[in-house]
């Protein structure tokens, strides 16, 4: 059933349905989102590709680094928030790596980019889509290093979600952002750490220092505001400026 | 090159040695006059006057880094290729003078404090800010040339945008951890002062001139680039021709 | 005023860095004007 995207407000997914949306812009753009999210999230569980080697992928930086950084239970404290983050730095990479490639694999950006469809809900959808996949390995990742570093927050626990949170939607917005504009280069895989580090900075030392804050007994009030500040600051950025990459020839 | 460029370049090249002169003498000797020069400072010595390279070299990266940003909103607005020339130039000699104080900073900190490195504020906002111009110019570099101006201008405005959270939160960090300063907190000795702003005028007009010259670089390397393109273009009939 | 060491490695360090910069600058230069040249024949 072939249907012009937009025209009739009908939006095809993967499984060959529609799904019917009111022509308000709003609506459009959270269908759309809708939509584009669930087709990845549906595709990556039927495939499982990129899912298991990113699984295997963060076990191995767990494994690697706990051989490299052996310290006692109270010097643990002291650096785990660093090695955790840095282990999850390196895990989501690999994960934003492959954000477009199966677009790129099958034209879907050329057709996105001759759609009407914004290109707002293209960039949420992936983004999001990049959060659920961080997340799951973040989710995996942690007990490891719990077990391995036998660590015991002394501070609010509940504060360390909030921080993984704040912290994940930072590296992987931006990191959705730059994979997009990775594409148009020679060298893509490495393109893309090589603009994500330096202006997460920021957003990894508050990080770390939450996190290292929180394990040891200390508020992290302060980096949780600069967290939040950055992300709805670089959320809004990428927002505004996608249409120009993705529109880029 | 125009005329006028030679006339400046002699001009500032005068202007930077007499700065240096008084940067590293207490006094100098020209003719019969003696000029004063900057004192030496009590706890540090002599090697404190590499402040006088250090600091104008940090302000004026800042200032290039800042034009670099206003010149990439511009091209954002007006898709003008003069500002993402400006833009591309900017960043380059920014990051020259970003270099310069990140290996005299060192330099300085060694003798003074007995360590390389040391996570101060200048430091370090230096290096976040020369590893983000630093990824400019590789996307510049590796980007293919049809919408590279587009992405370093986007890529610009996120750097810049990053440049305050960078500031608040090594600020915060080094409350948290506190670390040497350098380069002299508090009241600066008025003589002192005075070298400062003149090596820091001397460096300015250097760093305009280098702009300059790079800047009419880039418009003829430019031109050539269409030339070759243009040319590629009427040569295919005859290479289709001499290929049957 | 003693040489210290220190404060000349910093003035030559940036001074080399400066010149390395133009040395840069003016030999893209003459490889422009010598395509140039080719180009206009």
């Amino acid at each position: 059933m072939n249907h012009v995207p937009g025209s009739s407000g009908g939006v095809p997914t993967a499984g060959g349905q529609e799904i019917g949306v009111s022509l308000q812009p709003q609506k459009i753009v959270r269908g759309l989102t809708r939509a584009t999210l669930l087709k990845d999230l549906r595709l990556e569980w039927r495939s499982k590709d990129a899912i298991n080697s990113m699984l295997f992928f963060s076990l191995l930086v767990v494994v690697v680094f706990s051989f490299s950084f052996d310290p006692s239970a109270e010097e643990s404290r002291q650096i785990a928030g660093g090695l955790i983050w840095v282990a999850f730095l390196f895990a989501s990479v690999v994960a934003l790596n492959q954000t477009w490639a199966r677009e790129l694999r099958n034209q879907v950006l050329d057709a996105y980019r001759v759609s009407p469809a914004p290109a707002n809900s293209l960039f949420m959808a992936k983004t999001l889509g990049n959060f659920v996949f961080v997340s799951v390995l973040e989710a995996l990742m942690t007990p490891l290093f719990i077990a391995f570093y036998r660590l015991r927050p002394l501070g609010p626990a509940w504060q360390l979600l909030l921080v993984a949170a704040l912290g994940t939607w930072a590296l992987v917005v931006n990191g959705t952002f730059f994979a997009a504009m990775s594409i148009r280069t020679r060298s893509r895989e490495i393109m893309l750490p090589l603009l994500l580090f330096p202006i997460s900075i920021p957003a990894i030392l508050a990080m770390v220092q939450a996190t290292t804050s929180i394990l040891n007994g200390e508020g992290a009030r302060f980096w949780i505001v600069l967290l939040v500040t950055y992300d709805l600051v670089f959320t809004t950025s990428c927002l505004l400026l996608f249409e120009n990459v993705l529109n880029a020839e | 090159m125009k005329r006028v460029f030679p006339i400046l370049a002699i001009l500032t090249a005068i202007l930077l040695w007499y700065a240096m002169s008084i940067a590293l003498n207490p006094e100098i000797h020209i003719g019969g006059i003696t000029l004063n020069g900057a004192p030496t400072e009590q706890t540090m010595g002599n090697v404190q006057r590499i402040f006088y390279y250090h600091v104008p070299s940090a302000w004026i990266a800042f200032i290039l880094f800042f034009i670099n940003f206003f010149a990439s909103i511009y091209y954002l607005i007006r898709r003008s290729q003069a500002a993402d020339i400006v833009a591309l130039v900017c960043a380059e000699v920014g990051v020259v003078f970003c270099t310069v104080v990140l290996i005299t900073g060192p330099i300085w900190a060694r003798p003074v404090w007995g360590i390389w490195w040391t996570w101060d504020m200048r430091l370090t906002s230096t290096l976040v800010l020369w590893l983000i111009y630093m990824s400019y110019l590789f996307l510049r570099r590796f980007s293919s040339s049809g919408q590279t101006p587009l992405m370093a201008a986007v890529l610009a405005v996120f750097g810049a945008l990053c440049v305050p959270f960078v500031y608040f939160s090594i600020w915060f960090f080094r409350t948290q951890h506190p670390q040497p300063v350098m380069g002299g907190g508090g009241s600066i000795d008025p003589r002192m002062l005075h070298v400062l702003l003149l090596n820091w005028l001397a460096f300015s007009c250097f760093a305009f001139l280098v702009c300059w010259w790079r800047y009419r670089l880039e418009v003829l390397q430019r031109e050539v680039d269409r030339a070759h393109a243009m040319r590629s273009l009427m040569d295919e009939p005859n290479q289709l021709r001499s290929a049957r | 005023m003693s040489t210290n060491p220190y404060l000349f490695a910093a003035y030559a360090v940036t001074w080399i860095i400066h010149i390395v910069y133009l040395a840069t600058i003016f030999s893209r230069s003459a490889r422009l004007k010598r395509e140039i040249e080719e180009l206009k024949k």
